[in-house]
């Protein structure tokens, strides 16, 4: 078994790209070692992994911990458009919203980052300029990856020269289902070359991997091969972001940390929509991964309207009563 | 960086209407009891929570006359269908109450809201649906022709489950047509007597359920009247010895549900995380106060090193508190007597040589309480792996082969359960087949179900609850 958890591993020294961590430096020496490793994890139990999420579900959280997990959440948004039909205002006026999202309480959080396509990301640096809050874009051909490595290494170059300080690449899932983990191995190391000094977040499209199983492994293969963030979904397949992925990505965190000292983030992203969906994913992130995790650099939500949510939940504990969707702004 | 600490999330206890003092419910009415009365108390805060009556031999025989009497006039003769309409009315309250119930129970027993209200409570109501459905199908349970119900049958139920074990005793005899006198715990009356309230707001008809509080003394009057012709016990092998030689040579039938040291085997194949959340399930659910708890942990050696500091690392997330928090997940143990016998057998452990580990943090001041707490380096030798503890302690052995873990698991005096984690289903199959133990689970832990029939092997009893086997318990085929 390759579920390493020695605490001593936790002093260990981080990773640099290109060199694998310590423990695993030869695990991808040939396709069919990468496979034996990968399919050497332990196992995951969908039945007793949905009991895990349900039995956390349950968790009641309130008054000053409710106050809490709102505002880390809101910190934690990427806020996210994606559409065919986005333009540079609306970039704007995301970005507006992104600095203040509650425009009537300055002490209201600022979100982590604006996400959107890669020929944005220069208008989204613009707005965002002086804010502290990153410009994340996505690119490999997102959302399918169905691209040839060149134009997709392209694309990360030019998201990254327009000023994108994280990118959100899509794995090959082709590649991944029929068992060439070495090539999506191999892409995700070049993007992440690419990136320079952006962060890197593999999106492993959990909605097409279908079993926990591939996510556990897609999880290994992202954070071996140099991933800062490992990311459920495109948003743009469903299912997108499930508590039960999310608890697999989180045990894969916490035990990559153990076991190489590299600590990797998180981001479920796409079908978040309440603050209630917001408030068991932290309660997920506290039990399994840990305290550590509860900070937007390791942890971040992908998505658009959960904001709004959060913001009418937040205006709700400070007055005692709650408001229409008037009082918030729309995206 | 600032923590994510769980703001104090109490149920709150409006709900239910304790009353200072409670009699005996007996011919469809509360009645007083001619023992002296026994006070009930809250094992999380040690406050005492009512005044309950103590039924004597007399107060029995009048219980016992009064379920005879339901028995040939009213319950014996009613249309089946009729009698499963009343059972299907009283697990419809039992769903309306359920907040009720869950909150009343945990005061009394001291375990988590968060199991009251989730497991013990919508447990009970699927106990009496579930039966409800059988009442008018009995001839076609595969029990002959035309099962007869057997007349009087006499319940002992233990602390554990209080509302549950009296759903899974009260719903089998009832639909199969029998009346009972049931004697709940001693510590935990109160939702047996909450249950009484639903049988009247049933208009179950007077004698059909007879509750009878108080002790041993109690039980044993109920198991040994002569009018009772069926006695089901759960509780403790000890006690269950004793009622079998009272019930030894007279026409009774007896079903004995008992205790167990349930071995939970870990392959080196196993889904590690689950195995962990199974192994935690098994022994810290309901504080260990679990017949079936899976308290003697095999580990391949192989992995022993992994799970084991997995385990440490998932045991340090429990939260051990106020059973009315509905965050807790571990709340108090149920007796002080309780406590004492968990702190003799943990003493035990460390005088022969066990490593004893506890998560850090602390208990409360008031009322009983125990850390969950894990023991490794046991050999199958020592009293910790072999006496039911009946507590948050768990023993961990190690185990190199298949056929290693099967003869550890087998080696008990009793029988009732066991737990194997693989993902490799024909090993599960060909373990599951040695296993002498009357509930196997696979990639999960104490999972219950009203149609699975529930009972042991060896010291850990006989006869089955549940399911198609359970109800011939309650029934004579030999017609």
């Amino acid at each position: 078994m390759t579920h390493v958890l020695d605490p001593s591993a936790l002093t260990g020294g981080g990773s640099l790209t290109g060199a694998l961590p310590d423990p695993f430096a030869d695990v991808t020496r040939s396709n069919d070692a990468f496979r034996a490793f990968l399919h050497g994890l332990p196992g995951v139990d969908q039945v007793g992994a949905q009991a895990r999420v349900t039995q956390l579900g349950t968790r009641s959280i309130k008054s000053t911990a409710k106050a809490w997990a709102i505002d880390t959440a809101i910190s934690m948004v990427d806020l996210t458009t994606l559409e065919g039909s986005d333009t540079p205002g609306k970039v704007r006026s995301l970005a507006a919203k992104a600095r203040r999202p509650d425009p009537e309480d300055p002490s209201c959080p600022a979100v982590a980052a604006v996400c959107v396509y890669g020929d944005l990301a220069g208008v989204a640096k613009e707005a965002l300029a002086g804010t502290g809050i990153n410009v994340a874009a996505v690119a490999t051909a997102f959302p399918s990856g169905r691209a040839s490595r060149e134009v997709k290494l392209a694309d990360v170059r030019d998201a990254v020269a327009d000023g994108a300080d994280e990118i959100d690449m899509v794995i090959d899932r082709g590649a991944f289902l029929t068992g060439r983990y070495l090539d999506v191995f191999e892409e995700i190391v070049a993007v992440k070359e690419a990136c320079g000094p952006a962060h890197l977040k593999v999106i492993l499209e959990t909605g097409e991997l279908v079993t926990l199983d591939a996510v556990r492994r897609a999880s290994w293969l992202a954070m071996l091969a140099g991933g800062d963030f490992i990311k459920t979904s495109t948003g743009k397949v469903s299912p997108a972001a499930t508590l039960p992925v999310c608890l697999v990505m989180l045990e894969a965190v916490r035990d990559f940390r153990a076991a190489t000292g590299r600590q990797v983030g998180v981001k479920p992203a796409g079908g978040i929509r309440t603050t209630k969906d917001a408030v068991k994913h932290l309660v997920l992130v506290n039990e399994t991964a840990g305290a550590d995790w509860l900070t937007p650099d390791w942890f971040r939500f992908g998505a658009s309207s959960l904001l709004n949510d959060l913001l009418l939940q937040r205006q709700k504990l400070r007055t005692g009563h709650y408001s229409g969707p008037d009082h918030v702004s729309v995206d | 960086m600032t923590m994510f600490e769980y703001a104090p999330a109490p149920e709150s206890r409006s709900i239910v209407d304790i009353r200072p003092s409670y009699g005996l419910f007996v011919d469809g009415e509360f009645t007083d009891g001619t023992g002296t009365p026994l006070k009930t108390v809250n094992p999380a805060t040690e406050e005492v929570l009512s005044e309950v009556a103590v039924g004597t031999d007399a107060d029995v025989d009048r219980a016992v006359r009064a379920a005879r009497r339901a028995f040939v006039k009213t319950w014996g003769p009613m249309r089946p269908a009729d009698r499963g309409k009343y059972l299907f009315r009283i697990a419809r309250l039992l769903q309306e109450r359920a907040r009720e119930f869950a909150v009343l129970e945990t005061l009394d027993n001291g375990k988590p809201i968060r199991e009251s209200r989730d497991v013990d409570v919508p447990l009970a109501a699927a106990h009496f649906f579930y039966h409800a459905g059988w009442a008018d199908k009995l001839e076609h349970a595969g029990l002959g022709p035309a099962p007869r119900p057997l007349g009087v049958a006499g319940q002992v139920i233990p602390w554990n489950f209080p509302l549950l074990m009296l759903a899974w005793k009260v719903a089998p005899a009832l639909a199969t047509g029998n009346t009972v006198v049931l004697k709940p715990a001693e510590t935990t009356p109160l939702t047996a007597l909450l249950f009484a309230e639903v049988c009247q707001q049933a208009d179950l008809p007077p004698g059909v359920v007879n509750i009878v509080t108080g002790a041993g003394e109690t039980g044993r009057a109920v198991i040994s009247h002569p009018d009772v012709d069926k006695v089901a016990f759960t509780g403790s092998t000890e006690v269950g010895r004793s009622i079998a030689r009272a019930v030894a040579g007279t026409e009774k039938r007896l079903t004995l549900e008992l205790g167990g040291k349930a071995a939970n085997i870990v392959f080196d194949d196993a889904p590690v995380d689950q195995a962990v959340e199974g192994i935690v399930r098994g022994i810290f659910f309901n504080q260990g106060h679990v017949c079936c708890a899976g308290s003697r942990l095999l580990v391949q050696e192989s992995v022993h090193d992994d799970v084991v500091a997995a385990l440490q690392r998932r045991i340090g997330t429990l939260r051990v508190g106020d059973p009315m928090d509905k965050n807790t997940d571990l709340g108090a143990i149920n007796s002080h007597a309780q406590l004492e016998r968990i702190r003799e057998l943990a003493a035990y452990g460390e005088t022969e040589g066990a490593t004893c580990w506890q998560p850090e943090g602390d208990l409360p001041d008031r009322g009983f309480w125990f850390k969950p707490t894990v023991f490794t380096d046991v050999s199958p030798a020592h009293r910790i792996a072999r006496d039911e503890v009946f507590g948050p302690v768990l023993s961990v052995m190690t185990f190199r082969t298949p056929d290693e873990a099967v003869a550890k698991a087998n080696n008990t005096t009793y029988g009732l359960s066991a737990g194997i984690w693989s993902e490799k289903g024909s090993r599960i199959l060909q373990v599951t087949d040695q296993l002498r133990a009357g509930v196997v689970w696979a990639n999960t832990f104490n999972e219950f179900d009203p149609t699975s029939p529930f009972g042991g092997y060896k010291q850990s009893g006989y006869g089955r609850e549940g399911g198609r086997q359970g109800l011939a318990a309650y029934l004579r085929s030999d017609s």
